[in-house]
């Protein structure tokens, strides 16, 4: 029972030593709070829709126009040309790292917009489980959102493109795997969303930052001479990433395992950044 | 309980808290008084942990707010600027703090009630009028039901029954016997309901008093009386607790401790003519802004003009 009534209070009213409630914060319950967070800002179901949209619907388009060209004879260019069902099918990736990044950063970055951050840390004031519980939830998320994702996408991608070179089924070699790859992926990219969000404190800025990384890096990279290129390259988050659900690995490219290895090292630099920040500075 | 020693925050060149000592104590309403920029809102940021001092320390109950196992229930705080979320429902914003501690959905109710959000708790807060958003402030801050409720300039914007339902409150939590430390940078606000006051200016702190001794202090409750018969004046209203003062071969006496009411009639009684009966009224304002006068980060020219004059 509360002891807390609208004033003018009757005298009794004073909380009794002992029979307040014993509240107490623990991980679980950050946890929990972080998770009714997430799912009650309208922002989180728009922009987890868009992804998966994305994800699904894009893989789709590439498999229809690879299928449109192949039966119609038209020329396609020798990249297009060698796509399998699983390439056609992981097509949206691109796009949905986007959605889910963007998302995560706003989780993080978007409470130091809005102010929120003062009531969160206020309530959890050692701040790490803050950070802990909303990585978690939001990687949980966007693990959910890519592996129904590509799971949709590439049966109806093998439909589509059955009877062309590009055929394959879930039992082809490796396949699974770079299904369940794409699906981690993207739940890594989620976390190093909410990351950089929390190490920049600003949704513009953890946005960029993420766009950077992910996108713009390897086209600057390509400037390097062509020997440092060869050991940069393959660590590179965004090609690292990759590796965890591609088939065919060349020399420089990383394997699956070693891919994705180096892109949860970048992710743990990512968590490492913003936990220091989220510590050493005030709020 | 808030116990501060020697509390400090500086940024950079600046010095925004200097050397803060002070004690908010259960059971009555400590007002947490100076102008902008005084350090007012830096304290009590650092009263829940949001800012580190830069040296001292400030504790809750006898420890660092950090320290306590639930501290929505040692400390609710309302703080200056807005903490929610604008996409989020009252109901929402408030159901996530509690989760944080275990608290259950039906104090949540309970608050919102309390604070007559009812109509409003399913709402985007973003779309709160300011009166709104600070009632939602006050029901995040009574949420653990703390001992200890701080609220940083309550007021601010709110219409006259905002303004009468907040003194209600914070007159309601005192009695029921926790510490309640309210901020603002004007002292009527602060006069009608506070008992204990805490005056700050550029950081630093300017009196550590009380409602009272600040107004006796500044020269309140003192009559001037002209009469024709000073000396015999004096022996007529001397008394337990009434001080009076007076330059010999003048016929003026300051009397303090007496209503003028209660002087003129007791002169009346003695036949003593009287020529001036003034109440000398300093308002608790003069008295806040002859403390503070030097520590106001930015004069405007009139009240600069005033002042020397």
């Amino acid at each position: 029972m509360s002891t807390l009534t609208t004033p003018p209070a009757p005298a009794d009213a004073r909380p009794a030593p002992g029979a307040r409630p014993a509240y107490r914060v623990t991980g679980g319950r950050v946890l929990r709070s972080e998770w009714a967070k997430l799912w009650s800002l309208r922002s989180t179901w728009i922009t987890l829709g868009l992804g998966f949209v994305f994800l699904v619907a894009f893989g789709l388009i590439a498999a229809a126009q690879f299928k449109s060209r192949y039966d119609s004879g038209h020329h396609m260019d020798p990249d297009f040309a060698s796509s399998t069902a699983l390439s056609l099918s992981l097509f949206g990736t691109n796009f949905a790292q986007l959605a889910l990044g963007v998302l995560g950063v706003l989780v993080t970055a978007g409470e130091y917009s809005t102010g929120m951050i003062r009531s969160t840390l206020a309530a959890v004031p050692h701040r790490l489980p803050v950070l802990w519980s909303k990585s978690a939830v939001f990687g949980l998320v966007s693990l959910v959102v890519g592996l129904v994702g590509v799971f949709i996408a590439f049966p109806v991608v093998g439909g589509i493109v059955s009877g062309t070179p590009a055929a394959q089924s879930l039992s082809d070699a490796g396949v699974l795997r770079a299904l369940l790859g794409a699906g981690l992926y993207l739940a890594l990219v989620g976390v190093i969303g909410t990351a950089l969000g929390a190490l920049l404190r600003s949704v513009a800025g953890g946005i960029s930052v993420l766009v950077a990384s992910l996108m713009l890096v390897p086209g600057l990279v390509s400037l390097l001479p062509s020997s440092w290129q060869n050991n940069v390259e393959p660590y590179l988050p965004s090609n690292a990433g990759q590796a965890m659900f591609t088939l065919h690995h060349d020399a420089v490219t990383l394997s699956p395992t070693a891919g994705l290895l180096v892109f949860l090292a970048w992710t743990a630099v990512a968590l490492a950044g913003a936990a220091w920040r989220l510590m050493r500075t005030d709020a | 309980m808030i116990e501060a020693h020697q509390l400090t925050k500086r940024y950079g060149e600046k010095t925004a808290v200097d050397r803060l000592d002070f004690t908010v104590r259960p059971g009555t309403v400590t007002g947490f008084l100076g102008p902008n920029g005084a350090g007012k809102s830096t304290t009590m940021r650092m009263i829940v942990g949001l800012d580190a001092p830069s040296s001292g320390s400030v504790t809750v109950n006898g420890r660092r707010y950090a320290e306590h196992a639930a501290p929505l229930q040692e400390v609710g705080a309302l703080l200056e600027a807005k903490s929610i979320h604008p996409g989020r429902s009252a109901f929402d914003h408030l159901m996530a703090q509690a989760y944080t501690h275990g608290i259950p959905r039906r104090r949540v109710e309970e608050v919102i009630e309390m604070t007559g959000l009812q109509a409003v708790a399913k709402k985007r807060a973003g779309a709160f009028s300011l009166g709104m958003g600070q009632r939602l402030g006050i029901a995040a801050a009574l949420l653990g039901d703390p001992s200890t409720v701080m609220l940083d300039e309550p007021v601010n914007g709110l219409d006259p029954e905002g303004v009468l339902w907040i003194r209600n409150l914070l007159s309601g939590l005192a009695a029921e016997g926790r510490t309640v430390f309210v901020s603002s940078h004007l002292m009527s606000e602060i006069a009608l309901v506070a008992e204990h006051l805490i005056i700050v200016g550029r950081g630093r702190l300017l009196a550590d008093t009380t409602v009272k001794d600040l107004v006796s202090q500044a020269g309140g409750d003192t009559v001037k009386v002209v009469s024709a018969d000073p000396a015999r004046l004096r022996e007529v209203l001397a008394g337990p607790g009434v001080d009076i003062s007076g330059r010999a071969g003048s016929e003026e006496l300051e009397v303090t401790g007496m209503p003028a009411r209660a002087i003129g009639t007791a002169a009346g009684k003695a036949g003593i003519t009287l020529f001036e009966l003034t109440p000398r009224t300093v308002s608790l304002e003069e008295a806040f802004m002859e403390l503070t006068q030097d520590a106001v980060e930015y004069h405007g020219s009139f009240a600069t003009a005033g002042s020397a004059a």
